[in-house]
């Protein structure tokens, strides 16, 4: 039996587990694939506060280390279950706590095309800044409408030949600066009211068709296809015993407590207005704290 | 693990006696960062499989010769040809059963 089992191994789970071992309560992290959550794949955060410059692979390494250090256990296990009394069942075992924070964070939102899996990594990608190297004066889309398309887009638009960027919508809900900026672009083109409806490819893609809110559809020729259509949280192996809203977020306020007394959440899978690096941790705080108080209380 | 580049990757990679497992990585790859240590273990652990690294900054002729466009990919290469491709950071249990071939 642990005190407090942490879910999830990324900024809020890692910082939960700090100020659970800090309040000496023992702390099991489980983790499905690796340490950091989606900070890695980030080349320089410079809005975390007191530190301008750090890669994500070192700000999660640094974390890691100091959960460690403080004698959290990690181990690498997908959780498929939690029940009413805190059971937690993981791929391999199952473990038993006095309280749970689910800090499982979000992945990248798919198409749902048919062949969209096997073409990553063979022009198929969700992150323009860790793969845009590979299409280096080549022809690639973007699809999406907020601030990371936008973002994706103005990236590309420095390495590619061309960068179509195709948008449900006839305007973007991301900043106008970036729009702006895009417009001034020589190599970028808009297509808007418009869905990606097939990747043609053979070992690779080749090209996409898009259709029109119209009906009219066409092909595009492209090498790249970066996919910047939000992200979904990581809530379905919860969703028997937690509430979560439409979107799939787990319904909790600032106190990150759900419907389950002892149930926690932490970072972006919960309901919030801003996610971000420091607002992840920060829940790991609060999570880690109304955790360590509700053992305390006996509940 | 050794760094491969275009002169010896005939002689490390397509000319192995063992199989091959070739990591393409970058040095600003958070993800291929992470890799790196379980990389580094199975090669000093697992005699059976030889583990190279490629940097698709340096090489990349090797890196768009195997078509790379994400990383980390990690290719299998068994008298040298492709028999098994894995793209993106994947857990170690994951990595164990791409190795193995299960």
């Amino acid at each position: 039996m642990y005190d407090i089992i942490i879910i999830g191994a990324g900024p809020a789970g890692l910082t939960a587990a700090i100020y659970g071992r800090r309040a000496n309560k023992s702390v099991l992290v489980l983790e499905a694939k690796s340490y950091g959550g989606q900070i890695i794949n980030t080349l320089d955060i410079e809005n975390y506060p007191a530190n301008n410059h750090i890669s994500g692979f070192d700000f999660a390494t640094n974390l890691y280390n100091q959960a460690k250090e403080l004698g959290a256990e990690i181990v690498f296990d997908k959780v498929i279950e939690i029940t009413n009394n805190k059971e937690v069942i993981t791929a391999n075992n199952k473990y038993n706590a006095k309280a749970i924070i689910i800090a499982t964070g979000s992945d990248n939102r798919k198409l749902g095309l048919p062949n969209e899996d096997e073409l990553i990594g063979k022009g198929v990608s969700y992150c323009a800044t860790c793969d845009g190297a590979f299409f280096k004066g080549k022809d690639v889309a973007v699809v999406g409408g907020g601030n990371t398309a936008l973002e994706d887009a103005l990236y590309l638009s420095n390495l590619a030949n061309k960068v179509y960027i195709i948008h449900r919508r006839d305007e973007f809900r991301g900043e106008e600066k970036s729009v702006n900026l895009l417009k001034e672009k020589d190599n970028v083109e808009f297509v808007f009211n418009s869905n990606v409806t097939k990747l043609i490819s053979d070992d690779k893609l080749n090209g996409i068709e898009v259709t029109n809110k119209d009906g009219s559809s066409k092909t595009i020729d492209v090498n790249g296809l970066f996919i910047a259509i939000g992200r979904i949280p990581e809530n379905q192996n919860f969703a028997k015993l937690i509430n979560l809203n439409e979107a799939g977020y787990i319904i909790a306020g600032e106190d990150c407590t759900t419907n389950i007394p002892g149930i926690f959440v932490a970072g972006d899978n919960r309901t919030k207005e801003v996610r971000q690096l420091v607002t992840a941790t920060s829940d790991g705080a609060i999570a880690a704290t109304n955790a360590i108080k509700y053992i305390d209380n006996g509940e | 693990m050794i760094e491969v580049n275009k002169d010896n990757f005939d002689k490390e990679v397509l000319q192995s006696d063992k199989r091959v497992l070739v990591d393409f990585n970058a040095e600003w790859c958070g993800p291929c960062k992470m890799m790196k240590p379980v990389l580094e273990e199975i090669s000093t652990s697992n005699n059976e499989i030889k583990i190279v690294s490629i940097n698709v900054d340096d090489e990349d002729e090797l890196a768009s010769k195997y078509n790379v466009s994400s990383i980390p990919c990690l290719v299998l290469i068994e008298n040298g040809e492709e028999t098994n491709r894995s793209i993106g950071l994947i857990s170690r249990s994951d990595l164990d059963s791409f190795i193995g071939g299960k």
